[in-house]
């Protein structure tokens, strides 16, 4: 079958069950498609067909026994900030090139657990630090919808290969929009969970009280069977929270549009930079949702101009310290012949780690040093704290927040922004994060370039099954997130 | 310089820069230390606006679920992985890391 790529993840469970096609006929076939269309793409670091198959061969022989779950012998990429066990696991950077992962992420070990077959590990920014996968050591990845565009970051190689049908669906990390920014580039639906919901343990960290993992795929649908894998309490990692975990897809109509309070911050929509066609496909989206039955309420979010610097000193100040533990001394690079401790440490990271990461790092470390640690890293706690009481307020009043995802359309490869102009582009996705709340993004049109734009819904806390209902509700009444970029049409 | 750049500044010089960088065990040259305080300074400058917020009598917020640590029981639970994740070192010795000589 020609068309395996183009089916949904619960046709994909469907086919399996009645033994339309095998684990092993889907998994040659993505694996066929990736050596064919991802040399335009480059989504995936590693790919990794011999593990591939001998998991797909093994869900076959489990699913003859009888003893298959729903998503046994389900494809699968990783974003290569999850250790995988026995295959490199590099966080897109040089520092990790040589890294073989002794073990598996909590996230990973679950996948298996479920049956899910391991297509490879995806491209990314360094360490999670992008919003391209222009910083990777693995050079940029393309976005499926026009080659000489960003994918979006910094899980823009699972959004790419997702959107490319290189994979039928891949997990992501989200620290200040790394889901949901990728997954509006491409024309995806991508969940950033409630922090807390999924494990950290074995995802390489980043920024430790910002960082979450969560799914991205073709609709909210596909997402809910990724969530049902990834979501739920570990012992592994102390900031998992002991909360109850829904079935996602059952309750994927548990919510109803009809009668749905969604916030309208004005704030977010008078932001300097909000690119016209974007503001238009979202309007236009928050209208349909309107005709379905919701009622639009508008809001104000008054701590919006804070959002960037409190980010953009919170996360490398939390960064600064998570990346010390690189240093050439247990595991990654090291330096060739270091001439004392101290320059081992120093060149190891030096020359390990890419110029953002550094740039960060600096940044993190200033804002932590003696005499400015009140200054910089204490006060943009205290403004964090205002910023989720302000989210807190709004949801007394709504239901779900709209806003845009990003305030433009994927970007041109090589655009070189400053790094103002790149954390600028946050400025939807980040203050989501500082509250720890989860959000989702919805692909809701294009822009005059044939570029996907996204909607993005922010829930309370633990509403992941109420947004992805609502998506799923708009999902069944739109077309969006069914449209295919050329390339994914293309077969191998 | 665009004009948003105009409008950020802090006070950082290669001087500086390299001094935390020192603290943060990176090496830079004079050419990437001055780099670095240019975009360093535009960083920093969007600060400012933080000190117009007025955060008295507000706490810190550390973390989404300010939960305290959770505890078990004080009894082994891990297995020994010395083998397998030293494995992926880049020089061991009994079971031991090796690094440069740090006392002559």
């Amino acid at each position: 079958m020609t068309d395996l790529h183009r089916l949904s993840i619960r046709e994909i469970t469907e086919g399996l069950a009645q033994a339309k096609f095998s684990s092993r006929e889907l998994t040659e076939h993505y694996l066929k498609r990736i050596e064919k269309i991802d040399a335009h793409i480059k989504s995936y670091v590693t790919v990794t067909p011999e593990q591939a198959l001998a998991q797909a061969d093994a869900a076959d022989a489990l699913r003859q026994a009888g003893n298959a779950n729903v998503l046994t012998g389900v494809p699968i990429a990783h974003k290569d900030i999850f250790c995988t066990q026995g295959i490199k696991t590099t966080a897109g950077s040089k520092m990790l090139d040589n890294f073989i992962s002794p073990y598996d992420a909590t996230v990973v070990a679950k996948g298996k657990a479920a049956g899910l077959v391991t297509l490879g590990k995806v491209n990314m920014d360094e360490f999670a630090m992008g919003s391209t996968s222009e910083n990777s050591y693995y050079g940029a990845t393309k976005n499926p919808w026009n080659l000489g565009h960003v994918p979006g970051g910094s899980s823009g190689g699972s959004a790419s290969a997702v959107a490319a049908d290189l994979a039928p669906f891949a997990t992501g990390t989200d620290t200040g929009g790394s889901i949901r920014q990728p997954a509006s580039f491409c024309g995806l639906t991508g969940l950033k969970p409630t922090y807390g919901r999924v494990s950290r343990f074995g995802m390489i960290a980043y920024a430790s009280s910002l960082d979450q993992g969560g799914p991205m795929a073709r609709s909210a649908e596909d997402c809910a069977y990724l969530m049902n894998v990834m979501a739920g309490h570990d012992a592994k990692d102390s900031t998992s929270m002991d909360q109850d975990v829904d079935d996602y897809v059952a309750n994927l109509n548990g919510t109803s549009v009809k009668g749905l309070r969604i916030g309208i911050p004005k704030q977010y929509f008078n932001v300097a930079g909000l690119d016209a066609d974007v503001k238009a496909r979202v309007e236009e989206s928050l209208k349909k949702l309107e005709d379905m039955g919701a009622t639009l309420v508008e809001i104000d979010l008054n701590m919006t101009d804070a959002y960037v610097p409190t980010y953009y000193l919170i996360a490398p100040a939390e960064a600064s310290s998570n990346l010390q533990r690189f240093d050439g001394v247990r595991y990654g690079y090291r330096c060739e012949n270091p001439v004392d401790l101290t320059d081992l440490y120093k060149r190891s990271r030096s020359e390990g780690f890419g110029p953002e990461v550094q740039r960060r790092i600096l940044i993190g470390t200033y804002a932590l040093s003696a005499g400015y640690y009140d200054a910089y890293y204490v006060k943009a706690q205290k403004v964090r704290r205002l910023i989720q009481q302000d989210f807190l307020k709004a949801f007394e009043s709504v239901d779900v927040i709209a806003a845009p995802s990003a305030p433009m359309t994927a970007y041109k490869i090589g655009a070189n922004l400053t790094p103002v102009e790149m954390y600028l582009g946050d400025i939807y996705t980040i203050a989501v994060n500082l509250a720890g709340l989860p959000a989702i993004n919805a692909p809701v049109g294009f822009d005059q370039d044939n570029l996907p734009v996204g909607l993005q819904l922010i829930g309370n806390y633990w509403s992941e099954s109420q947004l992805l209902s609502v998506v799923h509700q708009y999902q069944k009444a739109t077309d969006w997130h069914t449209k295919r970029a050329a390339i994914a049409e293309e077969n191998a | 310089m665009s004009t948003t750049d105009a409008q950020h500044s802090a006070d950082l010089n290669a001087q500086t820069v390299s001094a935390i960088a020192n603290l943060a065990r990176l090496s830079l040259d004079d050419t990437q230390s001055a780099e670095y305080a240019q975009s360093l300074n535009k960083i920093l400058g969007m600060m400012e606006t933080l000190k117009g917020i007025d955060t008295d009598g507000v706490e810190p917020l550390k973390s989404p679920f300010d939960h305290p640590q959770p505890l078990r029981e004080d009894v082994v639970s891990e297995q020994n992985h010395r083998d397998e994740y030293q494995a992926v070192a880049p020089a061991v010795q009994d079971g031991l890391y090796l690094v440069p000589r740090v006392i002559e």
